[in-house]
Parts: C-alpha cells; structure tokens; sequence
C-alpha cells in the first residue's frame, strides 16, 4: 500500500487519470435504464437529506426500519457472503480449483459492503454522527449494532487488503503488490472470522425484537440461521454473478468470465449441503418452538413458501443439478435461493415485524429507486475495475478492449 | 483524565471488536433498589390530562387542547410531539383512564440496542436521550417492547423524542412534571421500593379493588413505572405476553460468544491452513511448490 500510494509517480497518475475515462459505447442498454435511476434517486435523496426521512419513505412510528435496511442491509450483505466462503476454501483449505474466481468474487463482496452496508448511511437520521462509535466518545460495547458496525468496518479493510494485489498489478506496482500478496492469508483468516460475526450479528439486532417479530420467525437462534444461510446466499451469488457477466462481458472476456462449469457443479454441491443443514436446523427450530397452531394461518402458509419453496426446493434442485452436471437446473436453483434469502430477510426485518399492525409498512416508490440506483451504482463501478484490472484469470487489460454489451 | 477512564480508553480498542461488556460494570455503580420511579394508580385517574399539559409545558412541546374529549375516542400512542398520553378504555367495571409514556425500565431494550450510548440509563433511573451522541439509527425504536421512542421522520435533523422522566427537574431536586400536575394523586413519585410498598399496601388494605398484579413489578424485567389496576391488565392496553426477562438478556449469549468466536477462530482456520497445506505436500502436490497460484496463471485449469 505504502508504495502505491506515496510512489505515485507523475507517469502512473496520468495512468490513473487515463484509465477513469470511460470506455466503449454510451448507448448501451445498461446505461439507458441505469443513467436516468442514478439521477432521479440524486433528486430523491436531495429530498431526504433536506426535508427528512419522512418525505420520500413510507417509515413510521410502528416501522422504523424499512426497505433500505431489509433489503439494502441485512439481504445486499447475505449476498456478499461469498467472499468468505471462497476464500475460506481457497486461501485456507488450498482447493486450488476455484482460485480463477476468487479476485471477482472478493471485489463482488467488497463493493457489495461499500454500496450496500453504506446504504445504511442514507437511513440514518444523523448520518454525521456515525463516527462516534468509531471515534470512542460514545461507545455501546453491549449493543449488537455496534458491534455489527464495528465489524462491516474491519472486514471491507480485510476485503480492500484481499483485493489489493489486483489493484498493485494493475498500476504495475511490483514491490507492493509482494508485500499486499503477504498479507493475504492474514486478512482472509481475519476476514472470514468478522464475516461469521457480522453475518450472525445482524441477525442478532433481531434478538430485541422478540415483542414485535411473529414467533413463526422469532427464535433465539436467529444468529446461526444468518449465518448458516448466508453460505448458500454468497454461493447462489456466485454462481448467479458469473451467468450474468459470462453473458454481459462476453465481448470483452471471450469465455474467461464463464467456461468455468466444473466450479459451478462444486459451488451447487456445497449450496446443496449448506441449505441442507439450514433446512434441518430450521425444522429443529419449528419443532423446539412448537408453534404448529400458527401453520394454518395466512402467516403459516407464507412461512411454509419460505421454508419449502424457497430452501428445501432449490436445495434439491442444487443436489440434483450437481449429480446430474445439469447447468440449468443450478441456474434455476440460484435464483430460487436468492429469492428465499430476500423473502427471508425482509420476513425478519420487515413483514413479519410488527405483524399486528393495523396498517403494514410497503416500500415508497422512492425507496425503491434509491436502491435501484445503488444497485446500478455498485454495477458501475464493478465494471469500471473488472474492464481495468486483473479480475478475471488470463485478461490483461491493456490495450483495453471496447466493451459495449453491458 | 484519570487512571480508570484511562483504562477503559486503552479497552476499547479490544472491547470494541470483541464486545466485551464492560460497560457492564457502570450498571452496578449505582444500587438499582434507590433507582426511582412512578406509581400509576389508574383507579384514581380522572381522564383530565392535566399530566399532558404538564408534560408538554415542561419539554417546549405543542400543549394539547384538553377541552376536545374527541382526543379520547381512539385509543392514541406517544408521538414524536407528545412524551405522555391518556387513553380511555372501556371495561367490565365501566371506564377506565391509562397514562401512558416511557417505562424507564430497568435494564432497558433501548439502552442495550444504542450503539452510541445516547440512550443511557442515569444513576437515578431516568432513560435519557442525547443529540449529540445519536446517529439515529432507530433500534432503539426496533427494540423498546413498549414501542416508546419516536422519530422525527419530517425533520432534517431529526431527534428521538420519548419522556425523560424529567431528569432536568430530579437534578434540581423537583418531581416529574406529569406528578406536580396530577390533581388527585393518581401519580405518585418516589423510589421503586418506596412504590412497590405502597402499591401493595394498597391491595392489601383493598383486595376487591384491585387486580393483584402491580404491572411494572416483573414486566421485562422491572420497570421504574408501576401501575395499579382494577381490571386485569390486557383490557386496558397493556401487554402481558412480554415476560420477566430483561431485554439485555435476549442478546447476552450472542455477545458472550463473540470473544470466543474472535480469538478462537484465527486460531482454527490457521490450523485447518496448516493442515491443508500438509495434505498436499504429501498428496504430491500437484502445483509445484515453487508456483505461486494466482488469477492470471490459474494453477489448474478446468
Ligand atoms: S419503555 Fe422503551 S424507551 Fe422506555 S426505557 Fe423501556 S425500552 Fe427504553
Ligand atoms: S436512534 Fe439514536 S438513541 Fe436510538 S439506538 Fe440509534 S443512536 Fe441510539
């Protein structure tokens, strides 16, 4: 790091101005849809931040926390979950085999933590006073938030130090990116212990909810659940990411991106046995709690689609698409299982909290934009760093190819 | 700054990832039997309102116009610009007027919820709320089982509003300003042990008035505000179903294992890397030990 910042010498912040330019066609479908969101969710949050939470959310008294954490929040950091899985079984395990996808996948979840953990900023109602747990005039040690703070902050520094040799090879520095290359094991095995924390943590916020959340959802074991299913979460992730950008950057990587099917049967197989055991504890949990008068109700049934439809399903069909090497069936899997993980998420934050309401929280349309454009956001940076630096194996990205179709 | 802030300070960096609650110790500073509280006698209550005024007046709140009995129809909650309300409940023995507001409980799901300490517990047993140490994230309003802290959604700036028990008024050693209005002493101020005595003492001298449940004695762990009743609880708004645990516990273990999870668990990944590394020098390696695997030379290709 050291090097790379200091050293910057005149030559490599030319190159670094050279490489912001943007590359490729304008016109892309991509930029037509995402261009418009990111400046009408500006407008949106311009409104927030000068007339209140209140006059672009539908937040109230009885629903303090809406989309933006339900969705932003809890869900957007079970879907980074993959970082540490991958790195786990790579850096730690040595399972060679997914080392091709392990840079994509750290700068997924890193960007994933920076727009979608950040989003968090948008919701606070004194945003200017997020440093004072981190600064210590004011620290919580016994709430689980701050704890889950805390750590969203060490484990992107892990993620930045994971990520790092791509970023010192792309500006050619050598000495630093050995040094960076040093670090790895030591920020993967720091990072994977914040990621067990954090993701079992924000489960944990939930704990203090006991009055409000529906005792089908409600249990004291919360924790485990978060963090168990944010195994497969990350998985499905991936292995959802990797059809898109095979697709997306086609172009640009040739088969770089995708041609990596034998991985994909690997990352279906532990998908399968994650959500296996989730499934399991989950039915531990129903039983221990003994809530079987609920099942018959609208919120019963709505609890059996999560567990049924939305884990064990695509958990057979993950199984059967590894034993039978069927790509498409673990494509459907995927998506079923990023479903279940976003229903379930927002079960726990959001619809089943404070369930006796007279009248429900739903999302405004502007909370919806506003995580559009974080979406679209986070895309764009995405492909800013995969189109520059050495994200995917065997790409050098100089001469920079033109990339169009995204 | 002196030797004990001085340790806690250096703690901090530890504490801070690994959620040590030493915190803890500042909850024992104070016996928790002197923390003070209020006894709610809803069979005295009269409906006047004369506390929201009171109330209101005290904190720069908007005063509530008490001749509109149409305030009274729907049963109301605390806002963000009233800290107290009194609602009318219809029961079996005719009707029954409850004020309502901050619990001050015990060891509150507010504090434990509050990253930043702006919602603290003080050593006279007020829940206080600070501006300048909130970021307002509203756990504290995800947390309180009693649904007290309320947002100013419509504020740029906005602050968690909710009864303070008049803590300003305690230091200059004067009561709550809802008991100093109370007309018919259905609000009597003091500490919980002094209360609780009465409370039963009334119940004793009365068992066919009242309910023999003082509610506020176990709810989620005790709280400062008591109330006494002559119908059973849940008919006039309250909630029985929170149980005797305090809210801190809900989330106790979950911290206790932190620590372990952090140290422990560098430790074994480090191990099962050790491990893996040895299985494959024996296994023959098949990436040549001097072959530093990395994205763009992939050691295996598929
Ligand atoms: S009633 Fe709610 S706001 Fe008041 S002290 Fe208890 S938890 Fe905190
Ligand atoms: S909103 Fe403020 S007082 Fe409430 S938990 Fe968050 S920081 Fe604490």
């Amino acid at each position: 790091m050291a090097e790379a910042s200091t050293g910057v010498s005149g030559g490599r912040l030319r190159f670094i101005l050279s490489e912001m330019k943007p590359r490729g066609r304008w016109l892309t479908p991509f930029n037509v849809i995402s261009i418009p969101v990111i400046i009408v969710g500006l407008v949106i949050l311009w409104f927030r931040f000068t007339q209140g939470l209140g006059s672009v959310t539908n937040l109230s008294q009885a629903f303090p926390w809406g989309f933006w954490i339900g969705f932003d929040v809890v869900t957007g950091v079970a879907f980074a979950g993959g970082a540490y899985v991958i790195t786990f079984v790579v850096y730690v395990m040595k399972e060679e085999k997914y080392r091709p996808i392990v840079r994509v996948t750290v700068l997924n979840g890193f960007l994933a933590y920076l727009f979608y953990a950040g989003a968090l900023v948008l919701d606070l109602g004194r945003p200017w006073h997020i440093v004072n747990p981190i600064i210590g005039n004011s620290f919580g040690y016994n709430s689980v938030l701050f704890l889950v703070a805390w750590h969203f902050l060490l484990y992107m520094i892990a993620e930045a130090i994971e990520f790092s040799p791509a970023v010192a090879e792309w500006l050619g520095a050598r000495k630093a990116r050995r040094l960076l290359h040093a670090m790895t094991l030591a920020a993967v095995i720091f990072g994977i212990t914040l990621s067990m924390l954090h993701q079992s943590g924000l489960g944990a916020l939930f704990l203090l909810a006991k009055a409000k959340i529906h005792p089908l959802w409600y249990t004291e074991f919360i924790p485990i659940l978060f963090f168990v299913s944010s195994i497969f979460a990350g998985l499905s992730m991936i292995i959802f990411e990797g059809t898109i950008s095979e697709k997306v950057l086609k172009e640009y990587l040739g088969d770089k991106a995708g041609g990596h099917d034998n991985l994909v049967f690997g990352l279906a197989k532990g998908a399968a046995i994650a959500m296996f055991v989730y499934y399991f504890f989950k039915l531990l949990v129903f039983l221990h709690e003994g809530h079987w008068s609920e099942l018959d109700t609208p919120w019963g049934w709505w609890f059996l689609v999560e567990v049924l439809g939305l884990v064990l399903l695509p958990c057979i069909l993950y199984a059967f698409g590894a034993r039978h090497r069927s790509l498409g069936i673990i494509k459907v899997a995927a998506v079923l299982t990023l479903i279940g993980i976003v229903v379930n998420r927002l079960n726990i934050s959001v619809i089943a909290f404070n369930w006796q309401a007279p009248v429900h929280y739903i999302p405004s349309w502007q909370e919806i934009v506003v995580t559009l454009m974080i979406i679209f956001l986070e895309i764009w940076v995405f492909r800013w760093v995969v189109t520059r630096m050495p994200v995917y194996p065997g790409t050098n990205n100089r001469p920079a190819p033109a990339i169009d179709s995204d | 700054m002196d030797r004990r802030n001085f340790l806690k300070t250096a703690g901090v960096a530890c504490a801070a990832a690994t959620g040590a609650r030493s915190a803890r110790a500042q909850e024992h500073d104070t016996d928790p039997e002197e923390f003070v509280g209020v006894l709610v006698d809803t069979t005295r209550c009269i409906g006047c309102r004369s506390c929201e005024i009171g109330c209101a007046l005290a904190h720069n709140l908007p005063v509530p116009d008490v001749q509109d009995d149409g305030a009274l129809e729907a049963v109301r909650t605390t806002s963000e610009t009233s800290w107290t309300v009194v609602n009318r409940f219809e029961t079996d023995s005719g009707e029954v007027f409850v004020k309502k507001q901050c619990m001050h409980c015990w060891q509150p799901a507010c504090t434990a919820a509050c990253l930043t300490n702006a919602m603290a517990k003080t050593a006279r047993g007020p829940v206080t709320w600070d501006g300048d140490k909130c970021m307002g994230c509203r756990f504290c309003m995800v947390s309180c089982p009693f649904d007290i802290p309320k947002f100013e959604y419509d504020e740029w700036n906005p602050r968690i509003q909710k009864c303070n028990l008049c803590n300003e008024r305690l230091e200059r050693g004067e009561k709550p300003a809802c008991v100093a209005s109370c007309p018919t002493d259905a609000l009597m101020f003091g500490t919980k042990r002094e209360l609780m005595e009465i409370a039963r003492t009334r119940i004793y001298a009365h068992p066919e008035r009242y309910v023999h449940q003082i509610y506020g004695e176990f709810e989620a762990g005790g709280t400062g505000w008591l109330y006494l009743s002559a119908v059973p609880f849940e008919q006039i708004g309250f909630r029985t179903d929170l149980g005797v645990t305090p809210y801190p516990e809900y989330t106790r273990d979950f911290l206790y294992a932190v620590p372990v999870v952090f140290f422990g668990m560098p430790a074994l990944l480090y191990g099962l890397n050790l491990l893996a590394a040895r299985t494959e020098a024996v296994r023959g390696a098949p990436n040549g030990a001097e072959h530093v695997p990395s994205p763009e030379n992939p050691s295996t290709s598929e």
